[in-house]
C-alpha cells in the first residue's frame, strides 16, 4: 500500500507531561483519516508534529516513503500539507487577503508580493467557496469583526486553496452551523473524490465516522486501537468510545 | 420616482467607497488632520515666523538625523518589539567612520563602516533578544547604555572634526543644500521612507512583521520565521541609526561622543503620534513621517508663538496624550 504519510514510535513530552508516547501512525494515499480520542489525549500534538511545528522527541517521519529530517512548518507545506488548527491561527488585525495567505504570501522570487494577484484570488474564493456576497466583507476587510463561524471560514477555505495532498482539519466544524458543518463534510468528501488525503479530528464521533475511510483512536498519548469504518457501525464505535473513556481500553 | 433609486445607487456606492477609504485610513487621515491643524496654529500664533522659510528649512535640516531612525524603528513596533539602544548605534557607528577613516584614509570606507558596524550591533541586538528570550525593552536598556560605555571608552569623552570632509562627495551628496535650499539629508529622509514603505507593505518581510505582531503564535503556526523575521528588523534600526548619527555628524561638521542623547524621546514619540500601535500588529510609514515632523516642529513653534522654552515640555506632553488617546478612539471606533 502507498503512504503518504508513515509515523514511527513517535514521542513527545512538554516538560513532565509525556503528550505521546511511541505512536504509530499512517495515512494511506487517498485515504480519510479520523482521529478520536479525549480532551488531552494527544490529538492536537500529534497533528502539529505532521504540521512540523513540534519536534518529536524521538522517532521518525516519512512522506512518500521518504524520510524526513527536522520537519519545519514550511517544509510541511512544500510537502503538500495544509493545516486547520484547533486554535484557528489567524491575525485578527490583518485583512482577509492577509490571513488567507498568511505565512504563503505570494511574492516574486525577490520576495515581492503580488498583492493584486492575492486580492483576486480572495474575492474568488469569497465567492466560490466561502459564498459570502455582502458588499460590507471584501478581501480588504479586517476580520476582527468576522463571527466565530466566519473565521473558521476563512481558516478552512486558506486550508483548501493551496491543494495540498494532505489536508489536517483539527476540530473544524467547531462553532460551525448546522449548514456549514454539512458543507464542511462535503468538502471532506471531496478531498477523497480529488485522489487526495486527509487527517479529520472532531469530538463528534458521527461526523468522523461518516467521512472516515479509517479511524485511529488515542488515548492518553497512546494508540488504543483503529477500525476501518466499513467493519463497523456507528453504534459501535460509539460504544467503544465510550469504553476507552472509562477503562483506557476498547474491548 | 424612478430617476431617484436610479441616482442613488452610484451616489450610496460612492458613498460606501468613501467610508470604507476613511475606515481603512482613518489614522493616516488622523494624523495628517493633527499635522494640519497644528500648523494652522502656529501659522496665526506666528506668522512671521511660519509663513517665512527659514522654520521650513531649519526643520528639515535637524528632523531627518533621528527621522531616518524612526521609520524603520516603527517596523519593530509593529512587531511588537521596541528599541532604546538606537541612540547609542548612532555613535558607535561614527566611531566605526572615524576609525575607518583613519585607518585607510577613504570617506567611503568610512561611511560603509559605519553602516556595517550599525547593522552588526543592531542584529546583536536582535540576536540577544530573539534567542535568549529577553524582552526587548529590557534588552535595549542594557544595550543602549553598553554601547555608550564602549564609545565613552574608545573615544575617552573625545569628539573629532569632520572638517576634512569638506567639498567631498560623501558630504555633498549626503547633507548639502540641493538648489541652494533643500538639506539633502530631507531627500535621504523621503527615500528611507520609501525604501521601508516598500518593505512594509510589499514585501514578504513586512507582511510578516505584521503578522508577527498581530499574533505570532499564528505566524509561528502558519510557518513565518518568526526569529529571523524580529533580528533582521533590529539590525535595520542599526543600519538607520549609524546613517542618522553619519548625517547629523557631517552636517555639523562634527562628532560629539554623546550623539544622539536627546533623540530618544523624539524619536519614539513620533512613531507613536503616527499612530503605531504599542501592542504591535498595526502602524504605518506614512503616520511617522508626519508624526516626525510634527514633533520636529512643536519646539521651534512654541518659541516663535512666543512663549518661553519653560512650555515646551508641557505642550509636548499634551500633544503626544492626546494624540495618542485621539488614536486609541478612532482605533476602537473602526471595529
Ligand atoms: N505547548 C504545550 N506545552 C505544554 N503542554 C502541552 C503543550 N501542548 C500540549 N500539551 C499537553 O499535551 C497533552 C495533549 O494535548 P493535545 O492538545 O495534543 O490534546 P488534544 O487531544 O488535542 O485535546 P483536545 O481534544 O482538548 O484538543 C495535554 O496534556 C496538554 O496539556
Ligand atoms: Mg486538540
Amino acid at each position: 500500500m502507498d503512504y503518504i504519510l508513515e509515523m514511527r514510535d513517535i514521542t513527545k513530552s512538554f516538560g513532565e507531561v509525556q503528550s505521546l508516547r511511541n505512536v504509530n501512525f499512517r495515512v494511506a494515499a487517498n485515504e480519510i483519516v479520523g482521529l478520536l480520542g479525549d480532551n488531552g489525549a494527544g490529538k492536537s500534538t500529534l497533528i502539529k508534529i505532521i504540521t512540523g511545528y513540534h519536534r518529536p522527541d524521538s522517532g521518525e517521519i516519512l512522506f512518500r516513503g521518504q524520510k524526513v529530517e527536522d520537519l519545519t512548518v514550511p517544509k510541511a507545506r512544500a510537502l503538500g500539507v495544509e493545516t486547520v488548527y484547533q486554535e484557528r491561527a489567524l491575525a485578527d488585525l490583518q485583512t482577509l487577503w492577509r490571513n488567507i495567505f498568511l505565512g504563503r504570501e505570494l511574492s516574486n522570487r525577490f520576495g515581492v508580493l503580488q498583492v493584486k494577484r492575492m486580492k483576486e484570488e480572495t474575492h474568488r474564493l469569497m465567492v466560490e467557496q466561502m459564498g459570502y456576497t455582502s458588499s460590507a466583507v471584501n478581501p480588504d476587510s479586517v476580520i476582527k469583526t468576522f463571527s466565530g463561524g466566519e473565521k473558521q471560514g476563512v481558516a478552512i477555505t486558506r486550508a483548501l486553496y493551496f491543494h495540498a495532498e494532505l489536508v489536517i482539519l483539527d476540530e473544524p466544524t467547531m462553532g460551525l452551523s448546522l449548514h456549514e458543518t454539512r458543507k464542511l463534510l462535503n468538502f471532506v468528501r471531496d478531498i477523497k473524490v480529488a485522489g487526495k488525503s486527509a487527517v479529520f479530528i472532531d469530538h463528534n464521533v458521527f461526523h468522523v465516522y461518516s467521512v472516515a475511510d479509517r479511524v485511529v483512536v488515542l488515548d492518553r498519548g497512546q494508540i488504543a486501537g483503529e477500525f476501518l469504518t466499513k467493519d463497523i457501525t456507528h453504534d459501535e464505535l460509539m460504544e467503544k468510545m465510550y469504553r476507552v473513556a472509562q477503562t483506557g481500553s476498547l474491548d | 420616482m424612478t430617476a431617484r433609486v436610479e441616482n442613488s445607487k452610484p451616489e450610496r456606492a460612492r458613498y460606501a467607497a468613501l467610508t470604507q477609504f476613511a475606515r481603512r485610513n482613518g489614522l493616516q487621515i488622523g494624523i495628517v488632520g493633527v499635522m494640519l491643524g497644528i500648523w494652522l496654529l502656529f501659522i496665526i500664533g506666528a506668522p512671521e515666523t511660519f509663513l517665512k522659510k527659514d522654520i521650513y528649512r531649519a526643520l528639515m535640516t535637524s528632523v531627518p538625523y533621528w527621522g531616518v531612525i524612526a521609520l524603520p524603528l516603527t517596523m519593530v513596533i509593529i512587531a511588537g518589539d521596541i528599541d532604546l539602544s538606537f541612540i547609542s548605534i548612532m555613535a558607535v557607528g561614527m566611531v566605526a567612520f572615524w576609525e575607518g577613516y583613519d585607518l585607510t584614509n577613504s570617506l567611503g570606507i568610512a561611511f560603509a563602516a559605519a553602516l556595517v558596524s550599525g547593522f552588526l550591533v543592531g542584529l546583536l541586538n536582535g540576536i540577544i533578544i530573539v534567542k535568549m528570550g529577553i524582552p526587548s525593552l529590557i534588552a535595549t536598556i542594557g544595550t543602549q547604555f553598553f554601547w555608550r560605555g564602549v564609545v565613552e571608552v574608545v573615544r575617552r569623552g573625545q569628539g573629532e572634526s569632520l572638517t576634512l570632509a569638506r567639498d567631498t562627495v560623501l558630504r555633498d551628496v549626503l547633507v548639502s543644500k540641493v538648489g541652494g535650499y533643500v538639506p539633502a539629508q530631507v531627500i535621504w529622509m523621503i527615500l528611507v521612507a520609501l525604501v521601508v514603505w516598500f518593505i512594509l507593505n510589499r514585501h514578504k518581510l513586512g507582511a510578516h512583521t505584521y503578522l508577527i505582531g498581530d499574533n505570532e503564535g499564528s505566524a509561528r503556526l502558519m510557518g513565518v520565521n518568526v526569529d529571523r523575521t524580529r533580528m533582521l528588523l533590529f539590525a535595520l534600526v542599526g543600519v538607520a541609526s549609524a546613517f542618522g548619527g553619519v548625517l547629523q555628524s557631517l552636517d555639523v561638521w562634527y562628532f560629539w561622543p554623546n550623539l544622539g542623547e536627546g533623540y530618544l524621546m523624539n524619536t519614539l514619540a513620533a512613531v507613536f503620534l503616527g499612530g503605531t500601535s504599542v501592542f504591535g500588529g498595526t502602524g504605518t510609514i506614512l503616520g511617522t513621517f508626519v508624526g516626525c515632523f510634527i514633533i520636529g516642529a512643536i519646539q521651534p513653534g512654541i518659541i516663535a508663538v512666543g512663549l518661553t522654552g519653560y512650555w515646551t515640555k508641557l505642550i509636548y506632553g499634551l500633544i503626544i496624550t492626546v494624540s495618542v488617546a485621539m488614536h486609541a478612539i478612532v482605533r476602537r471606533r473602526m471595529e
